[in-house]
């Protein structure tokens, strides 16, 4: 129980689209433990961005419980929700999502500006996060001048900044070439040795193979939640 | 995020986006350029009306009795003028008749003039301000004298043909030698400098130093004013409060030797600075009305410009204001960075508005006889202008940006 990062209890959400109710997510129950590699998967329209979303806490649950590393969040204000990301999750996007006028280091800076660190540990954080991912020569450029799996590894440095409980990675190979691709889920693979605790969401099986465990949803439920064979090394 | 981050992410923005600062900036540029240029050439007149023409032509703490107004301002109709032509003139015995009455301490200066064309040695001078006066006229103009003396009582009771010039007089008769001792031509009657006035300078471009000054018994005297008659009276006190009492004091005099009944208007008139200054009083009234309405015409318009230029960067970025948030930027957070941003440029436009109207200010005090000077509440109120205005300006499209959802806002193309 104590090393559950994310615990859902019958997590629902329901959109009203005029005189129609969608039902996005229509109860879903998963436990996801310090450490874990898991890849969600579905079809579009499967609910798979709507449990993303929720389980990012940039969206609150119709019904059900969200727990995220011993906080119950699923009934937090907006200015709560954004503290919990700021200080719980580091975000992964499948555009990597920097912004194009800072250098990578100052995008790595970002979500300790929104901690209310002080520049010279920022400063500090931001470049070890960035040795981490293996840019530590490359601080000063701006994505432009970066490729992009260099860009999205500036990206996964700036999820891992605040040495969140959870790093959510939303297609984070998507727009990359395989060989890229390769790079950065090996990356993902370093860290989760390293003891971070990963969240995928994928619609390619060959991604999702290199979790640990695969959650596939389909049609707002858990189709199968199913342990990866051993990965070859 | 501290307030102090937003600055610098402001600065940032604005450094990498210059021509897009520039020209959001350029309402309230011109705002506060107009500002703080006509604020600073006002404020220089009136010093210099202040010093140069009403101490200057008048004399400090002093005031004139004369006939009518000597500077007319407003609207004169032919009816007034005609009053004021048929007034006694004021005449020596007026101003003999005071002084042996007066009670509180006034120098008291009996004055006349008139055009006239002067001539040395072949030499002519047109144009010189021929002044009949008594010594008492270089204490109430505060002249100091560059050379030689002003006449004495004694020569101005026996009436003799001597001058006081002044300097632009000297060169122009006697170049590159000392006038003292000189003979000046008045209408054919030979005067002898005796006295040279230190050079006064310009007033409006126009020089100060084309005047010669007699005793006002000396012979031309029939050239100046109609014998007996004087120009004007001047009295000088020693303070602004003392000088009241002596205006009070003169008009009873003047009220009982003409037989005014109470109730009849004087039949004369008193001028002094403030009097002298009231033409210039209207002007700069007028223009700091208008001002305001300048600067409110270019504030509300850099404004109503800041405006949309934040409202198209919220929408340009949507995507970094979703990213902010997913990274923990509350609302609050994104209401102050735009905030920031909009009071950033508008004060950058503010900042340059200053610089722009303490330079046109000096422009003008280059190329024109006009003074100018900076006043530091232009200054002040130019950068809270600017402030505002930003932040004004701001609020609308940064709390948009603030109530953007997130989900919304990383899905955006």
């Amino acid at each position: 129980m104590s090393d559950a990062v994310i615990q859902v209890r019958g997590l629902t959400r329901s959109y009203v689209m005029g005189a129609e109710t969608v039902h996005a997510l229509r109860g879903v129950d998963v436990e996801i433990r310090r450490n874990e590699y898991v890849a969600i998967m579905g079809p579009s329209g499967s609910g798979k961005s709507t449990l993303m979303n929720l389980l990012g806490c940039l969206d609150t649950p119709t019904a059900g419980e969200y727990w995220l590393n011993g906080q119950e969040v699923s009934r937090m204000t907006d200015d709560a929700l954004a503290r919990v990301r700021n200080k719980e999750i580091g975000f992964v996007f499948q555009t990597f999502n920097l912004l194009p006028r800072a250098t990578a280091l100052q995008n790595v800076e970002l979500p300790l500006v929104y901690a209310g660190v002080p520049a010279a540990e920022r400063r500090r954080k931001a470049a070890a996060a960035l040795e981490r991912v293996g840019l530590g020569t490359r601080m000063d450029h701006r994505p432009n001048e970066l490729s992009g799996g260099q860009r999205q590894r500036v990206a996964i440095a700036r999820g891992l900044v605040n040495e969140p409980a959870l790093l959510l990675a939303d297609e984070p190979t998507g727009n990359l070439d395989s060989t890229t691709t390769e790079e950065i889920l090996g990356v993902f693979e370093r860290l989760h040795e390293q003891g971070q605790t990963i969240v995928l969401v994928t619609h390619e099986p060959d991604v999702a193979q290199h979790a640990a465990r695969t959650v596939v949803i389909r049609d707002g439920r858990i189709a199968s939640d199913t342990p990866n064979r051993q990965r070859a090394a | 995020m501290k307030l102090l981050d937003a600055v610098r992410e402001a600065a940032h923005t604005i450094r990498t986006q210059k021509l897009k600062t520039a020209f959001s900036a350029i309402g309230v540029l011109i705002g506060v350029t107009f500002l703080i240029a006509v604020v600073s050439i006002i404020e220089g007149m009136n010093s210099y009306m202040e010093d140069k023409f009403a101490n200057g032509l008048i004399g400090l703490n002093t005031f004139q009795l004369a006939r009518q107004p000597m500077y007319n301002t407003g609207n004169v109709t032919e009816e007034m003028w005609r009053d004021w032509q048929r007034r006694p003139r004021v005449r020596y015995d007026d101003a003999d008749y005071i002084e042996a009455r007066l009670t509180t301490p006034a120098v008291v200066s009996r004055y006349c003039r008139d055009r006239a064309t002067i001539s040395a040695g072949g030499k002519v001078a047109k144009d010189i301000d021929l002044i009949g006066t008594d010594p008492q006229y270089f204490t109430i103009k505060n002249y100091d004298l560059a050379a030689g003396r002003i006449f004495t009582p004694q020569e101005l009771r026996t009436a003799q043909p001597v001058m006081v010039i002044g300097s632009l007089v000297g060169e122009k008769l006697f170049p590159g030698q000392d006038p003292l001792g000189k003979e000046i031509t008045v209408s054919g009657i030979p005067y002898r400098v005796i006295g040279v006035v230190e050079p006064q300078g310009t007033l409006f471009g126009l020089s100060m130093d084309k005047f010669v000054v007699t005793p006002y018994s000396a012979p031309a005297r029939r050239f100046i004013c109609p014998i007996g008659v004087l120009d004007y009276v001047s009295f000088q006190a020693s303070d602004p409060q003392t000088m009241l009492q002596v205006r009070d004091e003169v008009e009873g005099l003047m009220r009982q030797r003409r037989g005014l009944r109470p109730g009849t208007p004087n039949n004369f008139d008193f001028t002094d600075s403030k009097t002298a200054l009231e033409g210039w009083n209207k002007i700069s009234r007028v223009l700091l009305t208008l001002l305001p309405a300048l600067v409110i015409v270019g504030v509300v318009v850099g404004g109503i410009v800041i405006m949309n230029i934040m409202l198209v960067s919220v929408t340009e970025r949507v995507r970094e204001i979703g990213v902010r948030k997913a990274l923990g930027a509350r609302r609050r957070d994104i209401l102050t960075q735009f905030l920031v941003e909009s009071a950033s440029i508008s004060t950058f436009g503010a900042a340059c508005g200053i610089l722009l109207g303490i330079g046109l200010a000096f422009l003008v005090k280059a190329i024109s006889p006009l003074p100018a000077t900076v006043a530091p509440w232009s200054v002040a109120l130019g950068v809270g202008i600017g402030m505002s205005v930003g932040i004004i300006a701001g609020v609308y499209p940064a709390s948009r940006a603030a109530r953007l959802d997130p989900i919304v806002a990383l899905r955006s193309e």
